[in-house]
């Protein structure tokens, strides 16, 4: 929770990058992209953002619980399920009124909303019916939606989860079906897009669009694995989730 | 080199910066000789180039070096107009800084990736594009949006050929352009933001172009083979959107295009000097 109730701060520092470029340089020239340390070095990127991932309490889990499948409908899955609860979300914002009706904000929730539903259908069109999951069941009453600047807050996080599922599970598509690759990244800019939309509403002209909490210091993205999107994203979802086989796919690619 | 020239005049107008950006200068000062010198011209090898039909830049490496090239456009159009006098106003500084320290970072990431020095592969630019797309602020909004939105098309169009590569390399490299992909998608929006645009690409809705290339083929009603402008027609999912009206602006903009790499090098091609 630190993070939907914390109003983020991001860092506007000067235009130089807080590691000496220099010295960020010559670490990864000495590096070099063929060497195994390239690897390891990107691996270690990933390791010290995911020290810094916020603890939520996580989805409920369990054996019997839903399935995403295996090999890339498990992707196209965990999708469909960000994208059904992006838009439960959203919906909940109209339907409980947090912006006055006519608002620009309203109007731009509703568009988001709008969007996000339309991910959702596609991806119900795109998986066969015998390899897709249901229709989950999401509780967003932990969500106080009188409370303007937690919805924009908690819009941006989840947001900022989406973008950041899509980098971490893109690379797991498998190459026979890099057509699903390239239609996910279709969908991933119009969530950043969201993302930093939501963010300027909240400090307009400022950089918390691209904030450094979640841009780092080589300009890079986060890209959350499946286990860290199901901490943050999984308080909403009362379905219970069996994320076994994706996490064995995750694990399969690592 | 004429970025040079400008940074003088901006140490006119601003003695502080000079110290800010001594370091930079230095850099590009000790770089550019050897770039004019020795360096082959990347870019202009690019556009002579055939490219494959799949619209890759070639290989993974061919890719990182297609996506720097894009990186320092937009890094020293940022730079140059972040330290032009009088070109920013008041409370517009820390939005464009933060997009120009990321594309800096970009352009410091890649060239690691490759293990090439500091601007060693640094384009030389038709300055009389560059500066005129620096002229006023209006301006300057209007060429970053189209360097936003190309850039994130050109990312996008790079993904699955990464993906098929399928080497150690291209892997290392999907992951990286993956995480780059989404911050320039966050600085397009911010720009068109800034501009009072709607912050998704559709047709009629991306302000004053300065090329229809930008945004061709953007507006897709069919995606994956789903025809989603004529799912979205009928009325039971119609009436699942709040603005059922303008369901097909909203496929549009629930999807962003890809370009091919000849595609964007074509929009990019005036920005760049004349290849040698």
């Amino acid at each position: 929770m630190e993070e939907l109730t914390s109003t983020s701060t991001p860092k506007k520092g000067p235009s130089v990058p807080a590691i000496p470029s220099v010295e960020r340089r010559m670490f990864l020239r000495a590096l070099g992209l063929t060497t195994v340390s390239a690897a390891a070095f990107l691996t270690a990127c990933q390791n010290s953002m995911n020290d810094v991932a916020p603890k939520y309490s996580g989805a409920r889990l369990s054996a019997d619980g839903v399935s995403f499948g295996e090999g890339d409908f498990a992707i196209l899955n965990y999708a469909y399920a960000l994208e059904q609860l992006e838009t439960a979300f959203y919906m909940a914002v109209i339907e409980k009124k947090t912006f006055a009706a006519g608002s620009k904000e309203e109007m731009i929730f509703k568009d988001i909303h709008d969007h996000e539903l339309i991910h959702r259908e596609f991806f119900k069109l795109a998986i066969p019916a015998d390899k897709r999951i249901g229709d989950l069941e999401f509780d967003v009453s932990s969500i106080d939606f009188t409370n303007r600047r937690e919805v924009l807050n908690t819009a941006r996080v989840l947001e900022d989860t989406g973008v950041a599922a899509y980098n971490g599970a893109g690379p797991l598509i498998s190459k026979a079906n890099s057509i699903y690759l390239t239609l996910a990244g279709k969908i991933v800019s119009v969530e950043a897009r969201h993302a930093s939309l939501i963010s300027s509403i909240l400090q307009p002209g400022g950089g918390l669009f691209a904030g450094d909490y979640v841009v780092d210091n080589n300009g890079l993205e986060k890209a959350l694995t499946v286990s860290e999107v199901l901490g943050r994203a999984g308080r909403y979802i009362k379905t219970a989730i069996n994320p076994a086989s994706l996490l064995a796919l995750e694990s399969s690619k690592s | 080199m004429n970025l040079l020239g400008i940074f003088s005049q901006i140490e006119k107008s601003d003695p502080e910066i000079g110290e800010k950006m001594d370091y930079s200068r230095r850099k590009m000062l000790k770089t550019t000789s050897v770039a004019a010198a020795a360096t082959p011209m990347f870019f202009a090898a690019m556009v002579n180039k055939a490219f494959a039909a799949d619209g890759c830049a070639g290989d993974a490496i061919a890719i990182v070096k297609y996506a720097l090239t894009l990186e320092y456009l937009e890094r020293d159009f940022y730079r140059a107009g972040q330290f032009k006098a009088g070109l920013l106003p008041a409370g517009t500084r820390p939005y464009v800084v933060q997009i120009a320290k990321h594309e800096a970072q970009h352009v410091d990431l890649l060239e690691g990736v490759l293990g090439i020095k500091p601007n060693a592969m640094q384009p030389k630019y038709n300055m009389a594009t560059l500066n005129a797309a620096l002229a006023d602020y209006p301006t300057f909004l209007t060429y970053a949006q189209a360097l936003e939105d190309t850039g994130v098309r050109a990312y996008k169009g790079q993904a699955a050929c990464l993906l098929e590569e399928d080497t150690k390399t291209s892997r290392t490299v999907l992951a990286v352009a993956l995480r780059i992909h989404s911050v320039e998608a966050r600085h397009a929006a911010a720009v068109r933001y800034m501009r009072d645009l709607r912050v998704w690409p559709s047709g009629g809705q991306n302000g004053t172009e300065p090329d229809p290339k930008i945004y061709m083929n953007e507006d897709q009603g069919t995606q994956g083979g789903a025809n989603l402008v004529d799912y979205f027609n009928m009325s039971e999912n119609k009436m699942k959107l709040y603005s059922p009206d303008m369901s097909t602006r909203s496929v549009y903009e629930s999807f962003d295009e890809a370009l091919t790499a000849e595609q964007v090098l074509a929009i990019a091609g005036p920005f760049f000097a004349a290849p040698m």
